[in-house]
């Protein structure tokens, strides 16, 4: 079970903070998680695949749409940050 | 030290919980942010901010780190909120302490500037004309830059 974590105006357009997910063994990399997400929510896959979106898998910041999943256990998708 | 907390930020009692009793700084430096009642011509009455539990530490922790590598300093202290705020409370509170005040005043614009850009949280106003998701603007970026410029 992997459990995807949405901040800031993604939470707003996938309607939700977070959901566990069970995708199937063949979605390996960010970019297949993301479609696979928004296989029948096209505007959150759009919203998710924005380049200024940053990914974390396991709390470590991932390169981009090819880093693998590599059994994460938490993915989180995280639109720009705005500390201070 | 590094703090993420949902309570009010008492400024005056965590700096002086930071640099009293210590006789080996010479200078601290303490920048805090606080929530305006206005943003880009439009009224605000509320900040709400959301934060990543563990990760928004660490990465706030990288900011730290960074800034002990770029300046001599004895030691820092970064408290920030999230949750609910209404204009005239403190978001921030960002302290560097060193021997001399170069290090400590040059510590503290750093910090912010990476904050500002790299610390996970994510701000949305409320007020009269509706609510609005903020992002970094454009010269938050160039200050952030500015310091990559100078490694």
């Amino acid at each position: 079970m992997t459990r995807i974590l949405y901040f800031g105006k993604l939470r707003d357009a996938a309607g939700r903070a977070s959901q566990d997910a069970a995708p199937p063994s063949d979605i390996a990399t960010v970019g297949q998680l993301i479609a696979w997400i928004g296989a029948d929510r096209p505007d959150l896959a759009d919203a998710l695949s924005q380049p200024s979106v940053r990914v974390a898998i396991d709390q470590e910041i991932a390169a981009g749409p090819d880093a693998p999943l590599a059994g994460a256990g938490e993915i989180a998708f995280m639109p720009p940050m705005s500390g201070g | 030290m590094i703090r993420v907390q949902s309570d009010p930020i008492d400024a005056g009692a965590m700096l002086d919980g930071f640099q009293s009793g210590r006789t080996d700084i010479g200078a601290v430096v303490c920048f805090t942010g606080l929530v305006r009642d206005a943003s880009g011509g439009a009224h605000v009455s509320t900040l709400e901010l959301d934060h990543y539990p563990g990760f928004t530490e660490k990465m706030i922790a990288g900011v730290e780190d960074e800034a002990r590598k770029r300046f001599d300093l004895i030691d820092v202290l970064i408290v920030h909120r999230y949750g609910r705020m209404a204009p005239g409370e403190t978001i921030v509170l960002c302290a560097a302490a060193s021997a001399h005040r170069r290090d400590a005043f040059q510590a503290a614009d750093f910090m912010m500037d990476a904050l500002k850009t790299d610390a996970p949280f994510w701000k949305k106003e409320s007020g009269a004309d509706g609510e609005r998701w903020i992002e970094p603007r454009d010269q938050d970026h160039a200050d952030r830059a500015r310091w990559r410029a100078s490694r």
